[in-house]
């Protein structure tokens, strides 16, 4: 027969052991919950179109699964973007809409998965949310560039954007260090 | 579980309600005008509040030419703890205040220690300085004219965070360093101290901070340096680079680049014969800015300044470029002077010999 002392023991150790599963199992569906949020938005708003590479078949320009979200290619080296005539005409890309040209230069997508050194590996979740509501760099450098259109992201909450980045930690991670943007033509 | 929960509801609330009650609201809740914020006891007088101090630091912060007010209000009975001399932790309610003047008042900034962290705001002075007014969260772009046509902008307040929220303190002009009374004749853009200007020894005087490593009261801090000239140079870098580029886990995917420009109070090379970090981290240290600054350039090139990424990043307002790469649109020329010429005089390799600088090997590159 248990003491009194032991069976009480007994008692709030299994308490807390059934608190901290609880709080486990409420933890991982509220993180799988994010997530599944964060791939929803990331679906919505398009973010491949410009983010992930491309395939050309019969059926024109696919986006390629196994560099899902890697940003502008590595190794696709481009010429100098052409010049635009005087008129309406503002700005041009290349096929896979990951290679951009205006005036405010030549920008590539960034890699957003979470490779350690090419992607978003080593960022925090803060990191990201910064980088999105000031758009800067890394959260406090240069100017993100057009065409991310971050003054329009930027009006996500923070439980949108804290899901978007919970996803992005789940996509395979591709090394992929993407160029450099250029300057405009003749400005420097 | 239910029942756990609905009795900690309650409770959380409760203890919510006592926080704001002693502590203040929220940091989602500012005051909408800059007389509301504590500042004066008469704002229409201009008449600061009594408890209300000013300081000037050594290293000013260039803002393309602004004259700055600092101010500082600690709440009554509470004190500084400078146990890290580098990273003053400021007791929950302090408020700092930086006005930004421009010919007139244009700006003054707030930030304050809540509860929940620090908050940061911005208030935009009317042109005839009646009144300030909380800017929007995204800022103002071209608030006012400052100088050569440019205008001013307002910063977001993720703006504010970057900076503020990158190193080891929030508090980037009240540190040990900056408040030293052994202050940098050569220190560029260095206001005068102003009457009642409290510095490092006042505010020990008065018990306002505790535990300062005795070293640092019997000596002030000071930038050991081989000459006055690379004294300032490293100040500069400290004040105006050294908020973002440091090895602090705040400065976020930045660290990565191994480049630490902030300069600890406590660095003394003839204890420690090791360079200032801001040589270790730079001096022939390969840059990996590499489209827009040519392969091979390198951060700092002994007596080199062309060559020398550091310097032409600084003389530079090119947006893809140009550092700091936010609250500045007008390039200082007295500091692309003054690292030039210490680049080029005190770093040109007849120069005193600096210990080999690298970059630790745990730390991975990273595109800066």
């Amino acid at each position: 027969m248990l003491s009194r002392a032991v069976q009480v023991t007994y008692v709030v150790l299994f308490g807390a052991a059934s608190l901290i599963a609880f709080s486990g199992d409420k933890d991982a569906a509220t993180h799988a919950a994010r997530v599944e949020r964060g791939r929803y938005i990331v679906e919505a708003f398009g973010c491949a179109d410009c983010h992930t590479p491309k395939t050309f078949g019969p059926d024109g320009p696919q986006e390629d699964p196994k560099r899902h979200l890697s940003g502008h290619p590595h190794d696709v080296q481009l010429p100098p973007a052409p010049t635009l005539p005087d008129g309406p005409w503002n700005f041009s890309g290349n096929d896979m809409m990951t290679a951009w040209s205006g005036p405010w230069g030549t920008s590539f997508t960034a890699n957003l998965t979470p490779d350690v050194e090419t992607g978003l590996g080593s960022w925090k979740e803060e990191d990201f949310v910064a980088t999105i509501r000031n758009g800067r760099h890394m959260g406090r450098g240069r100017p993100l560039l057009p065409p991310m259109p971050w003054p329009k992201t930027a009006n996500l909450n923070d439980e949108d954007l804290k899901s978007i980045f919970a996803y992005l930690r789940t996509i395979p991670a591709v090394k992929n260090a993407v160029p450099e943007p250029r300057p405009p033509a003749g400005s420097r | 579980m239910t029942t756990l929960a609905t009795l900690l509801g309650p409770l959380v609330q409760l203890v919510q309600l006592v926080q704001i009650a002693l502590l203040g609201a929220p940091a989602d809740e500012l005051p909408k005008r800059l007389a509301d914020t504590g500042l004066y006891a008469d704002f229409a007088a201009g008449t600061l509040a009594a408890d209300v101090m000013t300081f000037s630091p050594q290293y000013p912060l260039w803002t393309d030419g602004a004259a700055k007010c600092r101010y500082l209000r600690l709440p009554p009975g509470t004190t500084i703890d400078a146990t890290r001399p580098d990273a003053w932790d400021f007791p929950v309610g302090t408020k700092l205040w930086k006005d930004f003047s421009f010919g007139r008042r244009v700006e003054t900034r707030f930030i304050e220690r809540r509860a929940d962290g620090w908050t940061f705001a911005s208030y935009v002075w009317s042109e005839d300085g009646s009144d300030a007014v909380l800017a929007p969260e995204r800022g103002v772009r071209g608030a006012a004219r400052t100088v050569n046509g440019t205008r001013d902008d307002v910063p977001s307040r993720y703006d504010c965070v970057a900076c503020h929220q990158a190193g080891a303190s929030p508090v980037l002009g009240a540190s040990a360093l900056q408040l030293s009374s052994d202050r940098d004749p050569l220190a560029l853009h260095a206001e005068p101290a102003r009457p009642g200007d409290v510095d490092l020894a006042e505010l020990v005087r008065r018990g306002l901070v505790r535990s300062l490593p005795q070293a640092l009261v019997d000596a002030p801090p000071r930038i050991a340096a081989r000459t006055p000239r690379e004294r300032a140079a490293l100040g500069y870098l400290h004040a105006n680079c050294g908020h973002c580029h440091n090895r602090s886990e705040k400065s976020g995917p930045l660290r990565q680049l191994g480049l630490d420009l902030a300069h600890p109070p406590t660095h003394a090379p003839a204890a420690a014969p090791a360079p200032a970090p801001a040589l270790a981290t730079t001096l022939d240290v390969k840059s990996q800015c590499k489209a827009a600054c040519g392969e091979g350039a390198v951060r700092v090139a002994a007596g080199d300044p062309d060559r020398s990424v550091l310097a032409r990043r600084l003389a530079t307002r090119d947006p893809l470029l140009q550092m700091p790469p936010l609250g500045t649109r007008v390039v200082d020329e007295q500091a692309r002077e003054l690292i030039t010429a210490w680049i080029r005089e005190e770093l040109a390799p007849a120069a005193p010999a600096a210990p080999p600088a690298s970059i630790p090997p745990s730390i991975p590159p990273h595109k800066e």
